[in-house]
């Protein structure tokens, strides 16, 4: 009789269903999974000790970077964390732009999520018709801030432009004649709001073609219901927070349990699952999305109304506006002071945490009075999600190995800072 | 009754069809791809791509070397040396950007006080040798005087909100 052996088989960090570095050393007994050992740090870059090191502005771009899958969203939890400890009044439009923003960056994560996990269990389709919603969006991730992706939009005290009144347009070329490229315009005629008007009400239509593509679908359902399942106590007992949370049925939503920025006026609900499988999840992100629509609907309407500033006026915090930089003595020494020494905060410590795309995305500053955080500490979701991943795979196949990291919406800029 | 209707569901592929027939409609839907090189996508005014370095119109540099890009520079990809020229003014002899290390935030644009470091729309760039993405002065205001009258309608699209 031959002596049997449980085979270790590596898995990433070149693998393509690993998003990202991901490295995965599985213990196998045949095809099931014995024992699933992550290994991280291959995309360490030690944000925090480099925020140690910069002024409370320079940090900002550096956010973008963690989870870059949902840029502002990172930055929000950051200058929150200032403001707790500064004390800085943000004006009301800059909060609503704040919401709309993180509301547009959830869709974003959610779409290359459910695109990325279509890829990964046979469903080539989605990715195609998600990217194409996607460009909608970082297309007024450009319109508002200059960049595609990293944004650098939040500062300390607000935002740092108001929304453009114009978006840009197709050209005609070769490809696309003047007719052509007229009803590619057609809905970038008006403001950035409109814009985004228009996408909120052309989406729900988009979330239904996914569903239809998805939901019923024979393979889809055998890929992930029952697979991965996570009772809510021990989603609870092992830090579980957003989608993973809601998903095994626990109603745990930063946006209702503790309201920041206006989340308070804002109309939505929280889906929660039943089972607690990858199934039950994908049901919540999908229904996130079409939430995420209506707030974003519900801040297009307030922001249409109320124009107004969208940055402090407190010259020690935030800088003043260009115009009277350049006329006014005392406005240009504010300008030079906060673009080089940056701004003092007093001693003390805060936390702040944001409704993260994927959890409880916290960033905990201690201050020692300098214009540099003392420390700053990263509360990535993902960390403890993917600490669950032994647990999570125990007793299931390989080829469920891949819907599981799917399923925890795995992004290593954050896992690994 | 339930299981049987579930079988005959199941049975005759219909959520498959289904399925199908969203991705048979879009197969039929008019392209949004957009063919690269023949053309672009639109591009946001206060997009941030390569920088450059402005002239006032009479060709003088802007840039009097106050350093405040240096200092606010999150990657610290500037380099700036100033010295006094022959006629008593304050300029830089030496204004690197090194794009390798730059991160693209836009600080050094937002901190500038006299509008000399800008970054323009450009995207379409590249560098064959190790080097060839560090941006010396001459190369930044070359960049600058070729695509000054981009530049200068941007900003002035973009004033009112800044």
């Amino acid at each position: 009789m031959a002596e049997i052996k449980n085979y270790t088989m590596n898995f990433g960090p070149q693998h393509p269903a690993a998003h990202g570095v991901l490295r995965l050393v599985l213990e196998l007994d045949g095809e099931v999974i014995e024992r699933a050992d992550p290994h991280i740090g291959l995309l360490h870059r030690a944000t925090e000790k480099l925020a140690e090191h910069k002024t409370f502005l320079q940090t900002v771009p550096y956010m973008d970077r963690l989870d870059y899958v949902s840029m502002m969203l990172n930055e929000h939890a950051y200058v929150m964390a200032v403001e707790k400890l500064a004390g800085i009044e943000v004006p009301i439009r800059a909060q609503y732009i704040r919401v709309m923003y993180d509301e547009i960056t959830r869709i974003l994560n959610h779409l290359l999520w459910l695109g990325a996990s279509g890829i990964d269990l046979g469903a080539m389709t989605m990715f195609f018709y998600t990217f194409r919603e996607r460009e909608d969006l970082l297309d007024a991730y450009e319109a508002v801030s200059g960049a595609r992706l990293h944004a650098a939009y939040y500062r300390p005290g607000g935002v740092y432009r108001d929304l453009p009144d114009s978006m840009p347009q197709y050209e005609a070329s070769k490809v696309h004649n003047a007719a052509a490229v007229k009803k590619m315009n057609e809905n970038r005629q008006g403001s950035l709001l409109d814009f985004l008007e228009d996408f909120t009400n052309r989406f729900p239509g988009y979330v239904d073609e996914y569903e239809t593509l998805l939901t019923d679908n024979r393979i889809w359902k055998q890929r992930t219901v029952g697979i991965g399942v996570v009772s809510p106590e021990r989603a609870l007992a092992l830090g579980f927070t957003g989608p993973m949370l809601r998903g095994s049925g626990v109603v745990w939503d930063l946006r209702k349990k503790q309201p920041y920025e206006v989340y308070d006026r804002i109309d939505f609900d929280i889906p929660v699952g039943v089972e607690g499988d990858c199934y039950d999840r994908y049901l919540v992100r999908v229904e996130e999305m079409r939430q995420s629509n209506r707030i974003i609907k519900q801040c297009i309407d307030w922001l249409r109304k109320n124009p107004g500033p969208v940055m402090a006026d407190n010259h020690k915090f935030a800088p003043p506006r260009r115009e009277s930089m350049k006329q006014n003595m005392e406005e240009l020494i504010h300008h030079f002071k906060l673009f080089s020494e940056g701004f003092h905060v007093p001693a003390g410590e805060a936390y702040s945490a944001v409704e993260h795309a994927k959890g409880e995305f916290g960033i905990y500053l201690v201050s020692d009075g300098a214009n540099k955080p003392y420390r700053m500490k990263i509360r990535a979701p993902g960390f403890s999600h993917l600490s669950s991943l032994n647990e999570m795979t125990k007793g299931h196949m390989i080829a469920d190995v891949v819907a599981i990291i799917g399923t925890q919406d795995i992004v290593f800029g954050e896992i690994d800072r | 009754m339930k299981n049987l209707i579930d079988f005959f569901k199941s049975f005759l592929l219909l959520e498959l069809l289904k399925g199908m027939s969203v991705t048979g409609k879009y197969f039929f839907a008019r392209h949004v791809t957009v063919e690269y090189p023949e053309e672009k996508t639109p591009q946001s005014f206060r997009f941030r791509g390569l920088h450059a370095q402005r002239r006032y119109p009479n060709g003088e540099e802007r840039c009097i070397g106050c350093k405040l890009c240096e200092a606010v520079c999150p990657a610290l990809a500037i380099k700036i040396e100033v010295a006094e020229r022959a006629d008593g003014t304050r300029r830089t002899t030496q204004y690197d950007i090194d794009l390798v290390k730059c991160i693209f935030c836009g600080f050094c644009e937002e901190s500038c006080p006299v509008d000399a470091i800008v970054e323009t729309r450009i995207y379409e760039y590249h560098g064959e040798n190790r080097g060839d993405l560090y941006y010396t002065k001459a190369m930044l205001l070359a960049n600058g005087d070729k695509h000054e009258a981009q530049i200068a309608a941007d900003r002035a699209a973009d004033a009112k909100y800044r």
